[in-house]
C-alpha cells in the first residue's frame, strides 16, 4: 500500500513538471494566435489595414471596434525598419509584438510628442553595428530594438464617434514600414 | 510485475495532474498580477514584456493582442459586482465613473471574444460618445430590449464579457484599489 502512495507520490511530482512544461511550450505549439492569424491576410514589411471587426467575422478575437486598426508585420532579416505614422486628431498608438505576441513596447501621440510618430525598428545585433558618428546624427531619432527578428506592429487610430472612422483609417493610410536601404 | 504497474500508474497520475492543471490554467485565467477592482479585473504586466508564462500560453491560445502597457490597460469583467454571471437576458446596469484616462472605451463581447450581433450595430462607447449626466457620472444599461440613454445591447446572449479599455491612463502596474481607479458599478436588475 506505502508503495503504490510512493508511486503516486511521484506521479503528481512529474505531473508538476509536466505541467509547467505544457504551459512554457504551449505559446511555440499554438496554430491560432494572433500572428498566425494575421499572417495570411498581411504583407511582410508593409502596412495592411485590418479588415474591422463584426460579429460574422474579425482578425482576431477581442479587437476594438472603436479603433482604425492597421498592421505591419515586419521581418527585420535584410535590415532595420523606418516605421514612421501620422498623428490622427483623437489618439493615435503603436504598438510592437514579438512573433510569440509579447507586447514589448507601445508608445502613444503624446508620448511622442510631434504631428510624426517616426521611429528606427531593429534587432539588438543591428543596433550595436550602428556606427558610433550615424548614432549622433540620429539622436532625435527613435531607436526601438526588438527581441525577435519577426513580429508585429499594431498601429491604431481611435474614432471617438463612428462618423469619424473614416478619418482615423485615412490618417493610418498614410502609415510607413519600409526596410532601410543600407 | 508491480514495478510496470507502479510505473504506468505514476505516468498516468502524471499525465493527468499535468495536463489537468495545465487545462484549467489556461482556460480559467490564472495570471498572475492581476489588478481586480470591483467586478473589473485588468492584468497590466500583460502588456510588457515581463509578461508571465500562463499569460503568453493564455494569449496564444485565445489569439488576441494584449494592449501594450504604453498605450493603455484593459479591464474586463464577467460578472457583476455580486459574483454573478453576466446574463445577456437581463438588464444590466454600469453606473458611475472611470479611472483617468484620456479616451475610454467599453465593448460587448461573447466569451470568445466575439462582438455581439445585433439590430442597432452597437457593439460598445466611446469616453465621447457616452451621455453624461450633469456631475458627470453615467449609466449604461445592457439589455436585450432597447432602453432609453445609454442601451449596450446584448443581442439577448447567454454570457458576455464587458471590456473597458483606458487608453493613456496612469492606471497601470502600481494601482491598487478602487480609490486610485474609481471603476462602474455592475448591477443585474430585471431578469426575465
Amino acid at each position: 500500500m506505502i508503495r503504490m502512495l510512493l508511486w503516486v507520490l511521484g506521479g503528481a511530482l512529474l505531473g508538476g513538471i509536466v505541467h509547467l512544461g505544457t504551459v512554457l511550450v504551449l505559446p511555440s505549439l499554438a496554430t491560432q494566435d494572433a500572428y498566425s492569424r494575421i499572417a495570411p491576410i498581411a504583407r511582410v514589411n508593409a502596412v495592411t489595414p485590418l479588415p474591422p471587426p463584426t460579429p460574422e467575422s474579425a482578425a482576431i478575437p477581442f479587437m476594438d471596434p472603436a479603433f482604425a486598426i492597421s498592421v505591419c508585420r515586419y521581418d527585420l532579416s535584410d535590415g532595420p525598419i523606418k516605421f514612421s505614422v501620422p498623428v490622427s486628431p483623437a489618439y493615435t498608438s503603436v504598438s510592437f509584438y514579438t512573433r510569440s505576441q509579447v507586447a514589448y513596447y507601445a508608445i502613444n501621440d503624446r508620448a511622442a510628442g510631434r504631428r510624426v510618430i517616426e521611429l528606427d525598428l531593429m534587432t539588438t545585433e543591428q543596433h550595436n553595428d550602428l556606427p558610433g558618428d550615424e548614432e549622433l546624427t540620429a539622436a532625435d531619432r527613435l531607436i526601438v530594438e526588438s527581441p525577435t527578428v519577426t513580429g508585429l506592429i499594431l498601429i491604431k487610430a481611435l474614432a471617438p464617434e463612428p462618423g469619424l472612422l473614416p478619418i482615423a483609417r485615412s490618417t493610418l493610410a498614410a502609415a510607413r514600414c519600409i526596410v532601410q536601404q543600407p | 510485475m508491480r514495478l510496470l504497474f507502479g510505473t504506468l500508474l505514476a505516468l498516468a497520475v502524471a499525465a493527468a495532474i499535468g495536463l489537468g492543471a495545465t487545462w484549467l490554467a489556461i482556460t480559467q485565467g490564472t495570471a498572475y498580477g492581476g489588478v481586480t477592482i470591483g467586478a473589473w479585473t485588468a492584468w497590466p504586466k500583460v502588456g510588457t514584456a515581463g509578461i508571465d508564462p500562463y499569460a503568453r500560453a493564455m494569449i496564444a491560445r485565445s489569439g488576441e493582442l494584449p494592449v501594450g502597457s504604453g498605450d493603455g490597460v484593459a479591464f474586463s469583467a464577467r460578472t457583476d459586482d455580486a459574483g454573478k454571471p453576466l446574463d445577456g437576458r437581463c438588464d444590466v446596469a454600469l453606473a458611475g465613473i472611470t479611472p483617468q484616462a484620456r479616451y475610454w472605451t467599453i465593448t460587448l463581447y461573447d466569451p470568445e471574444g466575439r462582438l455581439v450581433p445585433n439590430s442597432v450595430q452597437r457593439q460598445g462607447f466611446t469616453s465621447q460618445e457616452i451621455i453624461r449626466r450633469a456631475d458627470g457620472t453615467f449609466e449604461i444599461t445592457a439589455s436585450p430590449r432597447a432602453r432609453p440613454g445609454n442601451w449596450l445591447p446584448t443581442g439577448g446572449i447567454e454570457r458576455y464579457v464587458l471590456v473597458l479599455r483606458l487608453y493613456d491612463t496612469p492606471i497601470g502596474m502600481a494601482t491598487r484599489t478602487g480609490r486610485e481607479a474609481p471603476m462602474p458599478t455592475i448591477t443585474q436588475k430585471a431578469c426575465p
